[in-house]
């Protein structure tokens, strides 16, 4: 029921009289809600009158050299780090749950599952700890990305095995046909279309990375992204709702431009592939994996 | 492997994981709420509703957890003084922080459950809405009576899903000092650094005891329930 008109009848005079009072109603209650947290926001001082000083911080250059921006580009990095290395984690893991050899499968599915089991903040503390202990020193960008890594490539293995599945018989059988070995028809046929088919998943997959990375300025692994850095800018200008209207205002614009990104991406290969016979599997990640929550 | 810390006094792992079923438990009950009334909006006949289901659910669903879970405590309790829990009264503190958590928990996955149930509306075939207004019935008929109760059913897995990534997602609490998992961990982990190895494990078999009965008996829920078409 993807037309939602079908819940309801063609509205007529009286329907759309009704439908225009509860819109007046609703936008009363809306307006209502907005200025009665303007009105306790003025009473704490926060907006209007006298806040200026608050909100300044926000277009002084110096508040973006000192903290945001190398927060944002710490966010970056490591989000950009552990999405390439995920794909790959992902790919390897994806591929030999689908191996011939039962125990390859078997202790493929039991790290992807367990890895999907456990939070990434724990996965963080772990990989901080594990790297202090093991080398001596203090890594946190190395934790945060082997956290992200282990949560997000055991999920991009799940999404790669469903995109090998959903290819059409018609590629293995042709594979065979010639003569290929099983790694070949994997990595020449196989991989490279189930790959470029899952790439949509993979970027929206980047929006997921990028908010866990917000984890990473947490407990003992203090990786100094944006949030974190906004927490220290916003303790030493003295204005953490500003800051933090700012935060959510950067991680939104920048996570609607992978979504925008995903969903072009996703419809540049739907046209480029008209006519072929493998059209791109249609596996909603949302919903069958629940992974973006 | 040295597991001596499981019988060590300081620590309360039994506790620290009961706060995460707590906060589980409650976040989940207030999310399906939001999240059905967020649904329900998405698809009535009232654009200014639908506009402001759409937006809420895109704007909050992309801005981090963390950020919203600290947001509650510093920025609703510290600069604008919203308590959840009475001052005064003994462990103000902790449950106070408890509250707010399970606020932001609320807010956040309300986002994700509305994308679930909407998705479940989207599986019910037109003809059922059809027939229903064909009968008479009025829009909260139609959507309470005959395409809810058919919606829920094919949501359960989605739903299990996201019920699986709050229990995870309730270690996020540990930014504002709620007695988590992984608030124990990370004391450990600091104490004990030595055994972080037989830490971690213990910590990771302590989720997968919570997750993987919540997905196997969900899983069979799912299937029990679901609408033969």
């Amino acid at each position: 029921m993807s037309n939602l008109a079908v819940l309801y009848d063609h509205p007529g005079p009286k329907a759309k009289r009704r439908n225009l009072i509860a819109s007046i109603i609703f936008g009363l209650l809306l307006i209502g809600l907005a200025v009665w947290v303007w009105v306790i926001l003025d009473g704490k001082g926060q907006v209007g009158a006298g806040s200026g000083e608050r909100w300044k911080p926000l277009i002084n250059a110096d508040n973006w050299k000192t903290y945001l921006l190398p927060g944002l580009w710490n966010t970056i990095r490591a989000a950009l780090v552990a999405v390439v290395i995920s794909v790959v984690f992902g790919a390897i893991f994806g591929i030999a749950r689908l191996s011939d050899h039962a125990w390859v499968r078997w202790i493929a599915s039991v790290v992807v599952e367990f890895f999907r089991a456990i939070p990434v903040i724990i996965l963080m503390v772990f990989a901080y700890t594990f790297w202090n202990q093991v080398f001596g020193t203090s890594n946190p960008f190395a934790a945060v990305v082997i956290g992200l890594v282990l949560y997000n490539g055991s999920v991009l293995a799940e999404v790669f095995r469903a995109g090998i599945l959903s290819l059409p018989n018609g590629q293995t059988e042709a594979s065979k046909a010639i003569g290929l070995r099983k790694t070949q028809m994997m990595m020449s046929v196989l991989l490279p279309q189930a790959i470029t088919a899952m790439l949509p998943a993979t970027v929206s997959q980047l929006v997921v990375i990028v908010k866990d990375t917000a984890l990473g300025g947490l407990l003992i692994v203090g990786y100094t992204e944006l949030r974190r850095v906004a927490g220290t800018s916003a303790s030493y200008y003295r204005n953490l709702l500003p800051t933090y209207v700012l935060l959510c205002v950067i991680y939104l614009v920048l996570n609607l431009l992978l979504v925008w990104a995903a969903s072009a991406l996703e419809k540049r290969m739907r046209v480029g592939r008209k006519g072929r016979r493998t059209a791109a599997p249609k596996v909603d990640l949302r919903q069958d994996f629940g992974q973006n929550v | 492997m040295d597991f001596s810390f499981l019988s060590d006094d300081r620590y309360d792992f039994l506790g620290a994981f009961w706060m995460n079923v707590q906060l589980t438990f409650w976040s989940a009950i207030g999310a399906l709420i939001l999240g059905t009334v967020l649904a329900a909006m998405r698809v009535s006949p009232v654009p200014l509703m639908r506009a402001t289901s759409t937006v809420y659910v895109n704007v909050v669903r992309n801005i981090p957890l963390t950020v919203i879970i600290i947001m509650m405590s510093q920025v609703l309790y510290t600069q604008l003084g919203v308590q959840l829990a009475t001052r005064g009264e003994r462990g103000f503190l902790a449950t106070n922080n408890f509250r707010l958590a399970v606020l932001g928990f609320v807010l956040y996955t309300a986002c994700f459950v509305a994308e679930a149930i909407r998705s479940g509306i989207n599986t019910v075939p037109p003809g059922q809405a059809e027939a229903a207004r064909a009968i008479g019935l009025r829009f909260t008929q139609v959507l309470w009576l005959i395409v809810l109760p058919q919606a829920f059913r094919s949501v359960i897995a989605p739903l299990a899903n996201v019920l699986i990534a709050l229990i995870k997602n309730t270690t996020i609490a540990s930014a504002i000092g709620v007695a988590e998992a992984a608030l124990l961990m990370n004391t450990l982990v600091e104490n004990e650094a030595d055994k972080y190895m037989a830490v971690f494990l213990t910590i990771a078999v302590g989720f997968i005891i919570l997750t993987l009965p919540v997905g196997l008996l969900l899983g069979w829920v799912a299937k029990k329930a679901a609408v033969k078409r």
